[in-house]
């Protein structure tokens, strides 16, 4: 156990290495880059590889060819390189290639503000490529949960083959605070389900119990086929509806059984709460103290912070809403969330918005002034 | 009874506010074994805009990292000192560079304390790059928060190899300079 003085992307990097990713590509951009620095320094001490490509989508690529490889792989950006990375985003959750993907979220749309803290991709990192599909989102508060949730993010790659999303702000990002860096051996780490079967029996997209179908490394010895086309069992595109919807009623059931083995939430003074505030991200920060103020004050109120936000933790947060009288959801966006809130309650809670868009960081009294109106 | 001690350092990009900043976070977190946070604000130049770097220290767990009520405000620029000099709380302090702000402007209820930063860092170093130092050795002898050797401890891990003396040197004329501030 090392104490260490780390910021977030510092953090992100270490736990990349420690989760076993050994390659990253991408294309250094605010407020991300040290992630990139970092890995820079710490990959090739492990015999890993470091590549800065020409752009983000082929950084989204390279990781992609990588870990069909069989190596853990790692990119990270933010605004607009996630936007252009969601075409092969799109082809991970197509042909279920396990990576992870950071987005250190800045203000937007387009250039935006890159300096400055925003959580404006809470939306775009579920729905950001087109089509149907599953994605795991994870966002972390602090220093520490960025390690946590960085080593959580492969491990989630790795046992449900498919990409996940780790969503920063700024403000984890760049934050300096102490943390605990655990000894290996300390921490589990999964990789991927590889085959048993003969060469020749292989099947990459097997219908498997779980709905996760092994993976076979290329130059292993199983020869596999890999396309961004609706495909079979084989891996070879298929215009057959009757397999496409088996295909994806595989990917429906993977998620199903995974869901709650990935959804992580965290209820303070939940006790005798009758007001709920809702946030993830450095926005969860803010509410402990804008909580704590409210108690003060003598308002029963409690939190729920979202360290997983997709799939979203609407069974938890239904759970605990019965009977309260409000619900604010803070959020550094002009209200995102707060849909997926009141979808997952219902009308009979009120639900409010705590929202803050100009670029600076949500102030306790952004969620007190909310509170006040119920 | 518990603490939490904010301090605000504002300037320009280039001035070296985040590493001092960071500094703070790690003599109080690491070698003083109290909490801290550092978190900035800057825009996207590289070197001059605002830049702004936040230490909160405290005996308990830091919620919420940015300043809300700042205990210590170090204006390194004259937009700094008009932005965030009254936004400092009753009985702070405020030190500002005499070499970069030229109109300070009347402060209620603060101790403000004018300083020869960026000409002292000339004058006896021929480097105005450790401005910064000799700041950081007034901010730690006026707020007397932490230790003069946790902060050194802190300095001798942060900054680049090869530079550890003339960054200590600074720092130590910065100190000096504080307790001279204090007499006046």
């Amino acid at each position: 156990m090392i104490k260490k003085m780390m910021h977030g992307n510092e953090a992100c990097a270490y736990g990349a290495i420690i989760a076993g990713c050994r390659f990253f590509a991408g294309y250094p951009i605010t407020p991300s880059s040290e992630i990139a620095e970092e890995l820079a320094v710490l990959l090739p001490q492990v015999e890993g590889k470091f590549i800065q490509m020409e752009d983000e989508i082929a950084s989204m690529a390279a990781i992609l060819g990588a870990s069909l490889n069989g190596i853990k792989s790692l990119t990270a950006t933010s605004g607009p390189g996630f936007s252009l990375k969601q075409e092969n985003i799109g082809y991970a959750c197509q042909t279920e290639i396990p990576c992870v993907i950071v987005n250190v979220q800045r203000g937007g749309p387009s250039t935006g503000s890159p300096t400055m803290p925003s959580q404006e991709d809470f939306m775009q990192s579920r729905w950001g490529t087109h089509g149907d599909h599953f994605i795991v989102v994870l966002s972390p508060s602090s220093v520490q949960e960025t390690f946590d949730l960085t080593v959580k993010s492969f491990n989630i790659s790795e046992k449900y083959r498919t990409p996940v999303i780790l969503l920063m702000d700024e403000i984890v990002g760049h934050m300096t605070e102490k943390m605990i860096l655990p000894e290996p051996g300390e921490i589990e780490i999964i990789d991927r389900k590889k085959p048993s079967v003969k060469p020749e029996d292989f099947r990459p997209y097997e219908n498997t119990e779980d709905g996760v179908p092994p993976m076979a490394a290329f130059g292993s010895g199983y020869r596999h086929h890999v396309t961004g086309l609706m495909h079979d069992e084989t891996g070879f595109p298929t215009n057959n509806s009757e397999i496409i919807q088996k295909q994806k009623d595989r990917w429906k059931k993977k998620f199903d059984l995974a869901r709650d083995t990935v959804v992580f939430t965290e209820l303070t003074d939940a006790e005798d709460m009758e007001y709920l505030v809702f946030s993830y991200g450095s926005s969860a920060r803010c509410t402990r103290k804008a909580v704590k103020i409210a108690r003060e004050n003598g308002l029963k109120v409690g939190s729920m912070k979202a360290l997983t936000l997709w799939p979203f933790p609407g069974k938890e947060l239904e759970k605990v809403s019965r009977g309260l009288k409000g619900i604010v959801v803070a959020e550094m966006n002009m209200g995102q969330a707060i849909r997926e809130v009141e979808r997952a309650v219902g009308k009979n809670v009120k639900v409010l918005g705590a929202n803050r868009y100009d670029g600076e960081s949500m102030h306790p009294d952004d969620i007190l002034s909310v509170i006040e109106k119920f | 009874m518990s603490f939490r001690y904010e301090i605000r350092l504002s300037g320009a990009g280039g001035q070296g506010l985040i590493l001092i900043g960071k500094i703070l976070a790690e003599a109080a977190a690491i070698f003083a074994d109290l909490n801290a946070t550092q978190s900035q604000s800057y825009g996207p130049e590289s070197r001059g805009g605002a830049s702004r770097s936040e230490v909160i220290i405290s005996d308990e767990d830091i919620d919420y990292p940015k300043a809300g009520n700042v205990d210590f405000l170090l204006a390194m620029t004259q937009e700094a000192f008009d932005k965030y000099g009254e936004m400092t709380k009753n009985g702070g302090i405020v030190v500002y560079d005499m070499e970069m702000v030229h109109t300070p402007r009347q402060l209620e209820g603060v101790r403000v304390f004018p300083a020869q930063i960026t000409e002292l860092a000339i004058k006896e170093f021929s480097k105005p790059i450790v401005a910064n130092m000799v700041a950081l050795g007034i901010v730690i002898n006026l707020s007397n928060i932490l230790g003069i050797e946790t902060v050194k401890e802190a300095i001798k891990s942060r900054v680049p190899k090869g530079t550890e003396e003339i960054n200590l040197k600074a720092f130590d004329l910065g100190y000096e300079k504080g307790k001279e501030l204090q007499g006046l």
